[in-house]
């Protein structure tokens, strides 16, 4: 008998994933598929709005990763305003974009270590659902809990004081941004009390990095064979090949480490990927063109990031880059569960990165805006703690949005996410009659580790459970379980 | 109300998605009431989501009232105590329950405020930031409320309003 087991969040309003893994009669796996349901409406909303509204605008896509939609619908408007891609702006611009877009990675990357991927490494893939999560950290290990809480308040603080308030900020406008940061602001995230303070973060972000690397020296065998599978990787990259989450060139490695895509202006990255329809999926499927669709497909985010760059400009960051990459013998990392670790590092990075910002007097600049000649068309590209996030926007002669592209990082992990479910489900679940709570889960853990973001653009109060049905192969459910 | 020195309202909620907005339109509200009203020890806030962060927040709070949009099958609105045994956690979700974050205030810091649910009815989530006309209405009623147990100093226990399917 084929069975089709389907695992099924039942959401909110719209965007949704659900899995569905088809067995033949012998209990082989056939076919796996993540089904995520992608809001396309937006692209369509935007047309018809002045120009300068979409850095508020696009806000509303995402409760929990709006400024990374701020900044990159800002750094399109740049190029339509004249003021450059990514480097024309004055350093106050810059800096307090940074510095925003930074503290969205610190808090980001904290709730997903703390909350998202810390509970299935304490308490085991199949440990107890009511404690497999941050309350069950508390229980155990309280001292981590209150720093992943705090590590979170204190970035969402940076995000305040830089965007001007926590719900649709309008700190990027096009071609700068509107406020700088103030004495007060700065000496109160430098020199805060404990644990508030810049100095404190950097200590906390090593402290969570070093209890991972201790996890994984005793569990490395689990670690490093779960869907670990060759891909090519795509993200920013410095000019000079460093890691850089606010603005770069785009790199793409395959697996070896060859680059396949040349440090490109992204301006023009219509030249070079494309985006593939399936029938079964509202989500798209990018892929690098010069390689085609069968392979031509990447990952984005930390482990991609951490493939692409050469080398991390600050300090503590650099030394655990060179333990890390020492790991593959400097070639690509293609380890699945390795995104947490490329997470803790880049959480490092991130610490340091708003440490010396607040640091630079260039933050309490006044000069904050520029314009030139007015463009028609414009791309804002940007690291979102996800992955690599793409605006693209033209505009017509009333100034009014005539066409948006938008391609959003669990868009871009589309493929590798199904990849990793068919890894994961070929592992486990083959031969299997009875789906127990922990083979479930570590379906969750594969595509947890991307940390897609399925269903946030709203929120009204209600559930997300995880439901799993079991059809014969005639379609009838036989069997149904939800979390 | 009076035990209660230091009181938080918190709504959340995207108002970027319509009726999702409800909560941060109450506290929009409240803002313009507290104005004419001034009452003390009475703290307003808003968010996008509730989150684990929000445990810290509301640890310094003696009572707190959270104000969201709800999908569920009520009139107009309800006003709930939240039990912090309800805490559930949520497939890859960004974002965590009222009941999670009070949960999670309590195991972390060993004491959590009191802690209630005003749920108001929304009935539209398209991409706009004006409230459905019924939604509106609905927000006026569950202000009305929240504003007469305020002035009058009355006990948020007695004021529960409840429906027996209601989850937090």
């Amino acid at each position: 008998m084929t069975k089709k087991i389907t695992i099924e969040p039942v959401t909110r309003v719209e965007g949704h994933g659900k899995v569905t893994i088809h067995m033949d009669h012998q209990g082989n796996i056939q076919q796996t598929r993540l089904h995520i349901v992608e809001f396309r409406g937006f692209e369509r909303f935007v047309q018809g709005r002045p120009y300068w509204e979409a850095p508020v605008l696009v806000q509303r896509l995402c409760g929990i990763c709006p400024v990374s939609h701020h900044l990159a619908a800002a750094k399109a408007l740049d190029v339509i305003v004249g003021a450059g891609t990514g480097e024309g702006l004055t350093p106050t611009g810059e800096k307090m974009r940074r510095l925003m877009h930074y503290g969205q990675f610190f808090q980001s990357h904290a709730l997903h270590f703390f909350h998202l991927s810390a509970p299935d490494f304490l308490f085991g893939f199949d440990g107890d659902p009511a404690i497999r999560n941050i309350i069950g950290i508390a229980l155990t290990k309280p001292e981590l809990a209150v720093q992943g809480v705090m590590m979170r308040k204190f970035g969402q603080e940076i995000i305040r004081a830089t965007a001007g308030k926590k719900i649709h900020g309008t700190g990027a406008i096009p071609g700068g941004i509107n406020k700088n940061l103030s004495i007060e602001e700065r000496d109160e995230f430098l020199k805060g009390a404990d644990p508030l303070n810049a100095d404190k973060m950097v200590s906390w972000a090593q402290e969570a990095l070093d209890f991972f690397k201790y996890f994984y020296s005793s569990n490395k065998e689990m670690i490093d064979g779960f869907a670990h599978f060759p891909s090519n990787h795509l993200s920013l990259v410095r000019k000079d090949g460093a890691l850089d989450l606010y603005h770069g060139v785009l790199r793409a490695v395959d697996t070896d480490g060859k680059k396949i895509l040349h440090d490109i202006d992204y301006q023009e990255y219509t030249n070079y990927i494309e985006e593939e329809v399936r029938s079964w999926s509202y989500m798209k499927f990018p892929y690098l063109k010069s390689i085609g669709k069968e392979n031509g497909w990447y990952r984005v985010g930390p482990l991609a990031r951490l493939n692409t760059a050469e080398f991390i400009p600050t300090p503590l960051a650099q030394k655990e880059f060179e333990i890390y990459k020492a790991l593959t013998n400097g070639k690509p990392n293609n380890y699945c569960l390795h995104m947490h670790y490329a997470r803790l590092i880049e959480t490092l990075h991130a610490a340091e990165v708003i440490r010396d910002l607040l640091n630079d007097p260039d933050l309490l600049g006044n000069d904050l805006v520029v314009k030139g000649t007015k463009q028609k068309e414009g791309v804002g590209l940007i690291e979102a703690p996800r992955g690599t996030l793409f605006h693209h926007y033209r505009i017509n002669d009333n100034d009014q949005i005539e066409m948006a592209n938008l391609i959003v990082s669990t868009t871009n992990n589309n493929e590798p996410m199904n990849r990793s479910v068919n890894y994961v489900a070929k592992a486990i679940m083959t031969g299997k009659e009875i789906i127990t709570e922990g083979m479930m889960n570590s379906v969750e853990v594969a595509i947890r580790a991307y940390d897609p973001c399925l269903s946030c653009a709203t929120h009204a109060l209600g559930k997300m459970p995880l439901e799993i049905s079991l059809y014969d192969e005639d379609n009838n459910l036989i069997d149904r379980k939800r979390s | 109300m009076t035990r209660h020195q230091r009181i938080l309202i918190y709504g959340y909620g995207n108002p970027g998605r319509q009726d999702d907005g409800l909560g941060a339109a109450f506290i929009a509200k409240m803002e313009d009431w507290l104005r004419q009203n001034p009452v003390p020890g009475i703290n307003l806030d808003c968010n996008y989501q509730l989150n684990i962060e929000d445990a810290e927040h509301i640890a310094h709070k003696d009572l707190v009232v959270f104000v969201d949009a709800s999908q569920e099958d009520i009139e107009d609105y309800t006003f709930t105590a939240i039990n912090p045994n309800d805490a559930r956690v949520e497939f890859t979700m960004h974002a965590v329950s009222p009941a999670f974050v009070v949960d999670l205030c309590r195991k972390m810091f060993h004491r959590a405020p009191d802690a209630y649910l005003l749920h108001i009815k929304g009935y539209e989530w398209d991409f706009a930031e004006q409230l459905s006309d019924a939604a509106t209405r609905n927000l006026e009623a569950a202000f009305d409320f929240l504003t007469e147990i305020i002035r009058n100093k009355k006990s948020f226990d007695n004021a529960i309003i409840t429906k027996q399917d209601v989850t937090h």
